[in-house]
């Protein structure tokens, strides 16, 4: 099966007149780690924003499954499959940790608005359902003690493995990671690493933004480097290594 | 959690069910029954200001849309009451559906500045459309509320089916609240992007609870028409949107206790201020200024905490209110 | 009287309503611009201006210069101690509460009004007459002159003042972005002070021109704030030149609605017009498009 999950076809995206993204091209199988390299400003972030509808390429394409994705809505995108973290966590800090991964459901529950209104057996069932899974989901990532604690009253490690954990909730098959290592100590950082790794045996494809070369070194696949929006390299960690034009982006000359 | 919360509103509604066996005067019967709709209008608009993320200052349009169709419709066109009471449901929430679609999609506080226009334009048109509405004088006559023969005739036999339907949005409302969309909803007023990003739609959900919301003050409105049997413009006036908005702050946005305390608080309020007399404008001025200065979060809040208790707000196992925005 | 005249007649009179409506929305404008709030107590300032001016020329008889310069004065005063009072000392800085404080205060302006100088309608004389005068064969009253001129005075000084002076400009920095203007040293607090105490002088300003043509009671200001406030929306919530548009603009289809339409609706116009501005193009005639879409 040659299919690949996602493409990139010739993306676009300006701000004003500033280009943040350059005729972007680029392919991901399934089942991998890419990660998305670059000095700050390189545009990743914006890559990952525009992958999730957040923003709209100004042209080019992106297709999920040979399906164009583009026009797409963020809430369309993230119910076929595509789950994010944020650089800085997005969590719901009014819920506990328990509902933030309760949220993270939604796309793959059903109960409407007369259902809950009306308490019917139905729904009554449903949120037992999706509140056992979602300790599940908890205790997978070490997290299930600190199910009922607000949300904003975690760590900073814990803040990511949860913002991570409310992505796994919806069965995403494409996990889209921003610099979910930033902040983190070593101890930290290499949780976080097996944590990912675990992910990919559990079926998952992962583009990973980081600047933790360590990091992303040990457990990807792929890198794909960026400068200025556009692509300057590609290939596995030990070519980028060597690549003079990725030296030479991160060291400025 | 939210067994709680039921047990709570078990104990309100018996302690409400129980007052009129104490109280003689039909006055405060009235004010009481009066209290009841604007519970139902509040409870809307916290949903709507609380997990929606959204002002309204038009909610008196809605209100009076309810009134004027259910007294226009039974007494000049002989329409029975009941379904009309629905049908004036289902004109208000298409109404609100053609507001809130335009204005919805955009950032910004674009739908407070749609709903405080509509507020004045259907005002106005209460005012001049004579012919039908009766003017700035109002429209009197409407017929009373009755049920298989038993007609509600007195402030005593209202006061019961009006609160027991406003103990019922009540109900519904944390039902809601409780509920998967219930949870989307809350997710959707603290971080919408996130929200959006984790599959919810929150365009399509915000709309939903604007027009919710314009539903049950229609309800509300026409509840009051057949109660009063006489309305007049004045009671529809942007004033009163400001009125029912100020019940949900100071009770604190989002918190469903907070809101049923700060609309009996101020339904009570301006009927202790007629003592005054000349003053009472600018008491209740006064008073709104200094609740806001320094309860933000509401005056309940502020009073639960004081007397120790936990969490019994209607927001996912939290008390705080939920912050509309970070400021400038 | 000839069609053509007629439809002059109703320009003359819709640009004198116009005018006020024009330093009412400045006024929104300027609040805005400095904090991100809506002033609902900006019709109170108008109110207000109309009121100080009758006590002071009227009641007590001062010389109409002075009597005008002490309304201003005192608004001003009055919009000053609003900031300086219940804004600055909110405990939440939140925009929705900043606004409903401002409700707040204008219910207590209201009521405060309603408590001195009663509920009966009050009325100033012109400032120079009610002999109409003839332009090009169209009746226009002397105090449409006056109000146009005194609103051209206004408009030219406030532009004066925020293109040339450098407080004019350290204002147009914070509303351009108050965090650089934080950065870049100026005193964003007293910016914000300035700019309630400027709107309540606006307010006033505006009262005082239109008091002898409407007369005034303690219960205008709603309404005429709510129309300032939809000709600064009309025109281009936050800009200067977009408020006197908007507010000129909305006077004069006002007038036109009023004269060749119906007159009973006329109010209404006001706000069918805030409605499809927001349903069409949110950021007004004048405003700069930036609602991206996220």
């Amino acid at each position: 099966m040659n299919q690949k999950i996602l493409e990139a076809k010739n993306i676009t995206l300006r701000f004003g007149g500033l280009e943040a993204l350059n005729g972007l091209s680029f392919s991901i199988d399934p089942h991998r780690i890419v990660s998305i390299i670059g000095p700050n400003g390189a545009g990743k972030t914006t890559l990952l924003n525009a992958i999730t509808g957040v923003y709209c390429p100004d042209s080019g394409e992106f297709l999920y499954r040979e399906r164009q994705i583009s026009r797409l809505k963020p809430h369309q995108i993230a119910a076929l499959g595509i789950h994010r973290t944020f650089q800085q966590s997005q969590l719901f800090s009014r819920m506990t940790v328990l509902e933030n991964v309760m949220v993270g459901m939604h796309p793959v529950t059903h109960s409407g608005f007369w259902k809950g209104v009306l308490h019917l057996p139905g729904e009554r069932k449903e949120e037992k359902e999706t509140r056992q899974n979602a300790k599940n989901l908890l205790d997978f990532f070490g997290l299930l003690p600190k199910a009922g604690r607000m949300a904003d009253q975690i760590s900073i490690a814990d803040q990511r493995r949860l913002e991570i954990a409310r992505a796994m909730a919806g069965n995403p098959e494409l996990m889209l990671l921003d610099e979910p290592v930033a902040g983190l100590n070593i101890r930290e950082t290499e949780a976080m690493g097996d944590l990912i790794l675990r992910l990919k045996e559990k079926g998952q494809t992962i583009i990973l933004v980081e600047h933790n070369m360590h990091l992303v070194m040990g457990i990807s696949d792929r890198l794909i480097v960026l400068h200025h929006g556009s692509k300057i390299g590609e290939g596995r960690p030990e070519e980028i290594q060597k690549d003079p034009q990725v030296v030479e982006a991160y060291l400025g000359r | 959690m939210g067994k709680k919360n039921k047990i709570y509103l078990l104990i309100f509604a018996a302690i409400i069910f129980a007052l009129p066996a104490f109280l003689r005067n039909n006055y405060h019967l009235m004010v009481l029954n009066v209290a009841a709709l604007n519970i139902l209008v509040v409870v809307g608009l916290n949903l709507l200001m609380g997990y929606a993320g959204q002002i309204s200052l038009g909610h008196a349009a809605f209100f009076g849309l309810g009134a004027y169709i259910s007294a226009v419709l039974t007494t000049t066109y002989g329409f029975p009451i009941w379904p009309t009471i629905l049908l004036a449901m289902v004109i208000t929430g298409m109404v609100a559906f053609a507001i809130g679609i335009p204005t919805l999609k955009l950032e910004g506080h674009y739908l407070v500045m749609a709903t405080l226009g509509f507020n004045v334009i259907v005002y106005i048109v209460m005012i001049q459309l004579e012919p039908v509405t009766g003017g700035p004088s109002g429209f009197s006559g409407i017929p009373r509320l009755q049920a298989a023969g038993f007609v509600f005739d007195s402030d005593r036999k209202i006061y019961f089916l009006l609160w027991a339907v406003s103990i019922g949005s009540l109900l519904l409302s944390l039902n809601l609240i409780h509920s998967r969309v219930g949870r989307a909803m809350a997710a959707l007023s603290q971080n919408e992007i996130a929200a959006r990003c984790a599959g919810i739609d929150t365009e399509r959900y915000k709309v939903k609870i604007f027009v919710l919301s314009a539903v049950l003050a229609s309800l509300a409105g026409s509840l009051y028409a057949h109660y009063l049997t006489f309305i007049s413009p004045g009671t529809f006036s942007f004033f009163y949107s400001l009125q029912v908005v100020t019940m949900v702050l100071v009770g604190g946005m989002g918190s469903l206790w907070g809101s049923l305390f700060g609309a009996l608080l101020l339904t009570l309020l301006p009927e202790a201020l007629h003592a005054v007399k000349e003053y009472n404008v600018l008491l209740y001025g006064l008073i709104l200024m200094v609740a806001l200065v320094f309860f933000p979060h509401g005056l309940f809040p502020g009073i639960a905490a004081v007397l120790g208790r936990g969490k019994i707000s209607g927001s996912p196992d939290s008390e705080k209110p939920l912050a509309l925005n970070k400021g400038t | 009287m000839t069609f053509g005249l007629q439809l002059f007649q109703f320009l003359l009179s819709g640009l004198t309503t116009g005018s006020t409506y024009a330093l009412i929305a400045i006024g929104f404008s300027l609040i805005h611009n400095a904090t991100g709030i809506v002033n609902f107590a900006q019709g109170e300032f108008v109110m207000l201006g109309g009121m100080f001016m009758i006590t002071y020329y009227s009641s007590l008889k001062l010389p109409m210069v002075l009597a005008f310069f002490l309304t201003l004065f005192s608004v001003s005063l009055i919009g000053l101690l609003l900031e300086r009072g219940p804004i600055r000392q909110a405990r939440s800085k939140e925009i929705l509460i900043l606004v409903m404080i401002t409700v707040g205060a204008s219910i207590s302006i209201k009521g405060l009004s309603m408590v001195l100088w009663g509920k009966n309608a009050m009325t100033l004389s012109s400032f120079s007459g009610d002999a109409p005068l003839l332009l090009w064969g169209a009746a226009i009253m002397p105090q449409s002159i006056w109000i146009f001129a005194i609103t051209l005075m206004v408009v030219v000084g406030l532009h004066y003042f925020f293109q040339g002076t450098m407080t004019g400009k350290a204002m147009r920095a914070v509303a351009a972005s108050r965090r650089t203007a934080v950065l870049t040293g100026i005193p964003v607090d007293r910016m914000i002070l300035l700019s309630f105490t400027l709107s309540g002088a606006l307010g006033a300003a505006a009262g005082i021109i239109l008091t002898p043509i409407t007369t005034t009671s303690y219960d205008v200001g709603v309404m005429l704030g709510l129309k300032g406030f939809s000709a600064a929306i009309l025109g281009g919530y936050g800009s200067m030149p977009g408020a006197v548009l908007g507010g000129l603009l909305l006077g004069v289809l006002e007038s036109l609605a009023a004269g060749l339409v119906s007159s009973e609706y006329k109010d209404a116009l006001a706000f069918l017009i805030l409605l499809a501005v927001l349903f069409f193009k949110p950021t007004g005639i004048l405003g700069r498009g930036r609602l991206r879409r996220v």
